[in-house]
């Protein structure tokens, strides 16, 4: 079980990997995560179900490379196995309990900001299924980490780039481009769905509140067990503590405190940096000299 | 008169050394303590212990076993009631339960009932003792969720019986509290849980981890789909409380389930494991029960000064008396009847402190408890860099929520009946998910009375 049948390096640190899971491709929806554990040292790391077909049997994760866990992750090969990969977690998108008529009439607007772009996939794709072809702004800092393009080109028409640098596209935030859709270009959405880091998703909500568009946003909070036991996950949305794994990750960006969940982030950091600068030198075939 | 022997002590790890690892902390009797110890038993023809075991475990005649030096048979006669001897005779709150009740402790000491329980337990794993056989397959199907005591126990009944049992469980190593909650040094994993599990295994019980029923499964599918004629829910109690006091979400407030996660299934006490824990030097933890003794002993452990908080004074402490002798042994600090009103934190937002007010017991309420009451204007602040919140905790909601015509109380415990049967027809249900956060042993009975009740159900229908 949980056999890593395809991998493929999207842009640097960053890999896709088909994952062989009858049971959580049979069950996945889109705006839904999943845990994996490496092996049996290995943490719970929470990461976005990017794709899924229930006939194979498999589930597509993307994965970048950012610390001790997800380079550990990162390093495995086709053939190898996760010890644990448990799913489907967290709500589904709410869109895939609107009625037929609303789905139509309904103009989205997905705000894909680096890695957010793998959630963000399953959810145009839903949607595409279902008819509606929606319109996906995809940023990146420059044009070797514009992640999926092709992918989401093949769902709709209307695939828009920002790029920090210009390398690619649009040069500038994506909550520039969004304003310069709305505002220059006139386009109206009746819904905003934005993905990425924490501090794109604040900013972007401050935009659409200005442009007063309702706007949903997936929280990567910490977790530990993504059932509803731990409480790390917990997040203020709307004045009350919300649990993200149970409750979310997805929830209204216009009620939910930004700062916290930034903040929040970071609690481990300090160890987890440590833990990362072995990892690398591990990986990099050094000894380990950081006092283990 | 054989009671006039005083209870014989159990040997412990040096309160100094063990506050510094995490091995066991008792070390438990060896065959001469046991049987000396079991010399104490009057053999009661009515014995009160009994009546008090929530599993009615027979006592007299164990220990009567263990007099005679036929520890095997002690082993047999124990296991016709319970099949987890070596943690309940660890866990179980005997000072309420069966030792509670003893005719010795009315003027000296109650029998050790639990070191025995837990010496005969341990004796029988150690000599590979085979207490029951894998039963001949009776063609039916069922399934439980959960691996925690109630759901082990209803498995293993169930197999015993001849279904085929599947137990699914959400997190990666089964066991449910014993294996993420109670610490290491009180509840060994490798040397006593795991093999508790395997020993059901052996009995042709499937454990199926990393399955979320709800998510990744519904209790409609494993019925519809998957040909399971009933199910069994031991989901236990896993929601943890907060207080709402503000502060709450400040950088090193956390709930004790998560500290003890993250160092009991997740191993973060060991610098081999990836998961991370902090402590800081400084330790607040709020409560009073077995989970804020865990939680408070293990902060010691990880190295920080570690103080309990609790609203009410030390004779309503609900964790074991043992534990909290332990706790004290260990350096913890005490503060009783003492409230937190907020966390306290610096400009970027990490805890820096708690506030406190100071109670005193008012007049009893309804229950008879003496309930605290605020003493006006005796604030005063804790400083310390974790605060660990162990208020209790209520059944995930998970499961009701996505199983039609499963009904819950006000206080979110599924209702069923005393034999286990839920409002779902097939679906039955019991430990911490129908009772809130209880006992181990409780659990256990549950779990096997809802099992002769799915036998009946599915016997009644074939
Ligand atoms: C619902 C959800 C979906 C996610 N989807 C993806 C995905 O599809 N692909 C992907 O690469 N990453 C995803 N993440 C983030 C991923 O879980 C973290 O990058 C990973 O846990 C970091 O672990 P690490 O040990 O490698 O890095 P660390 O060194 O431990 O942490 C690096 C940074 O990530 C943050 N972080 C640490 N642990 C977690 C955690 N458990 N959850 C979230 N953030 C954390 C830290 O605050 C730190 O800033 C998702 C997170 C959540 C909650
Ligand atoms: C820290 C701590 C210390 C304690 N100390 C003591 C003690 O000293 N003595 C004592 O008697 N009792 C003690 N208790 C209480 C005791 O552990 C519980 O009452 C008992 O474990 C309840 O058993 P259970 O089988 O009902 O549930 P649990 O042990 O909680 O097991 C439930 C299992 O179900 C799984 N599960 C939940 N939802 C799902 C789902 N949707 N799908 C699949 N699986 C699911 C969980 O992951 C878990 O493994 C303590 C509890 C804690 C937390
Ligand atoms: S199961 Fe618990 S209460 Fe019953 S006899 Fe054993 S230790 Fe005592
Ligand atoms: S009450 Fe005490 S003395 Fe009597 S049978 Fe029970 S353990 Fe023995
Ligand atoms: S991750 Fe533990 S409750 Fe959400
Ligand atoms: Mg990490």
């Amino acid at each position: 079980m949980f056999q890593i049948l395809k991998k493929t390096q999207l842009a640097p640190a960053i890999y896709l990997m088909e994952v062989e899971a009858p049971r959580v491709a049979h069950a996945a929806q889109p705006g839904q995560f999943l845990i994996v554990i490496v092996d049996e040292k290995g943490e719970r790391i929470p990461l976005t179900i990017c794709d899924y077909d229930a006939g194979k049997g498999t589930v597509t994760i993307v994965i970048q490379a950012i610390g001790a866990s997800t380079m550990r992750i990162a390093a495995l090969e086709e053939g190898d196995r996760f010890a644990d990969f448990v799913g489907p977690l967290g709500h589904p998108s709410e869109f895939i309990h609107y009625s037929p008529e609303k789905l139509a009439s309904t103009k989205f607007l997905f705000v894909a900001g680096g890695l957010g772009a793998a959630p963000v996939y399953p959810q145009v794709k839903w949607l595409a299924e279902h008819g509606v072809r929606s319109d996906v702004i995809i940023g990146a800092k420059n044009e070797s980490l514009v992640l999926l393009e092709d992918e989401f080109r093949a769902l709709t028409p209307n695939v828009h780039i920002a790029t920090d640098d210009g390398s690619k596209g649009y040069k500038g935030l994506v909550t520039n481009l969004l304003k310069e859709l709305v505002a220059v270009q006139g386009r109206r959405f009746d819904l905003v769905v934005a993905i990425g880091p924490m501090i794109m998703m604040k900013f972007v909500a401050l935009t659409t509140k200005e442009l007063d568009i309702p706007t949903i946003v997936s929280l990567n909070t910490l977790m530990v067990d993504g059932t509803g036991m731990c409480g790390a996950c917990r997040v203020t949305v709307g004045g009350k503590t919300r649990f993200a794994c149970v409750e979310g990750p997805e929830f209204d960006a216009h009620q939910v405190d930004f700062d916290e969940a930034m903040r929040r982030q970071g609690m481990y950091r300090t160890i987890e940096e440590r833990k990362r600068a072995i990892e690398a030198e591990r990986a990099a075939g050094h000894k380990c000299n950081i006092g283990l | 008169m054989a009671n006039k022997i005083p209870r014989v002590p159990v040997r412990e790890q040096d309160p100094k050394v063990r506050a510094a690892n995490f091995d066991e902390v008792c070390y438990g009797y060896n065959m001469e303590e046991a049987s000396l110890e079991a010399t104490r038993c009057l053999g009661c023809k009515k014995p009160r212990c009994v009546e008090a075991c929530p599993v009615s475990v027979r006592i007299p005649d164990f220990i009567r076993c263990i007099v005679e030096g036929d520890i095997a048979a002690a082993a047999k006669t124990i296991a016709q009631d319970s099949l987890l001897p070596s943690v309940c005779g660890r866990v179980c709150p005997q000072e309420t339960q069966c030792e509670g009740a003893c005719i010795l402790g009315v003027k000296g000491e109650p029998v050790a009932i639990g070191k025995l329980e837990r010496f005969v337990g341990d004796w029988g794993r150690e000599h590979r003792l085979t207490l029951a056989e894998p039963a001949p397959r009776n063609g039916h199907k069922v399934a439980v969720i959960g691996s925690g005591p109630a759901g082990l126990a209803c498995a293993a009944d169930l197999a015993k019986l001849g279904y085929e049992v599947t137990v699914f469980e959400v997190l990666h190593r089964p066991g449910g509290v014993l294996q993420y909650g109670i610490p290491e040094f009180r509840l060994p994993k490798k040397e006593v849980v795991e093999p508790e599990v395997e020993n059901v295994r052996r009995l042709g019980v499937k454990i199926e981890t990393d399955v979320v029923v709800g998510r990744t499964l519904t209790i409609d599918q494993l019925m519809d789909e998957e040909g399971f004629e009933a199910v069994f829910i031991g989901s236990g109690a896993g929601l943890p409380r907060f207080m709402g006091i503000p502060g709450e979400n400040l950088n090193g407030v956390v709930s004790a389930n998560e500290f003890l996660t993250r160092t009991n299934l997740m191993h973060a006490y060991d610098q081999q494991y990836d998961t991370p824990i902090y402590t800081g030097d400084r330790v607040v933890v709020v409560g009073g029960g077995n989970v804020a003794m865990d939680a408070v002993r293990t902060a010691r452990r990880l190295g920080a000064e570690s103080s309990i908080v609790y609203r009410r004074s030390e004779a309503e402490l609900p964790a074991r008396r043992e534990e909290v002798h332990h706790a004290k042994e260990e350096g913890i600090d005490f503060r009783m009847l003492t409230n937190p009103v907020e966390v306290l934190g610096d400009e970027r937002g990490w805890v820096t402190g708690v506030r406190c007010v100071r109670m005193e017991l008012g007049e009893p309420d309804a229950s008879g408890r003496r309930s605290p009451v605020e003493i006006p204007g005796s604030e005063f602040d804790m400083p310390c860099d974790v605060v660990i919140m162990a208020l209790g905790t209520s059944p995930n909601p998970l499961i009701a929520a996505t199983t039609p015509g499963l009904e819950v109380n006000r206080r979110g415990c599924l209702e069923a009946s005393p034999d286990g049967a839920t409002t779902r027809e097939g679906v039955f249900a019991g430990g911490d998910a129908v009772t809130g956060a209880a006992t181990v042993i409780l659990a256990m009975g549950a779990g096997r009375k809802a099992a002769a009740a799915i036998d009946n159900y599915i016997q009644s229908k074939a």
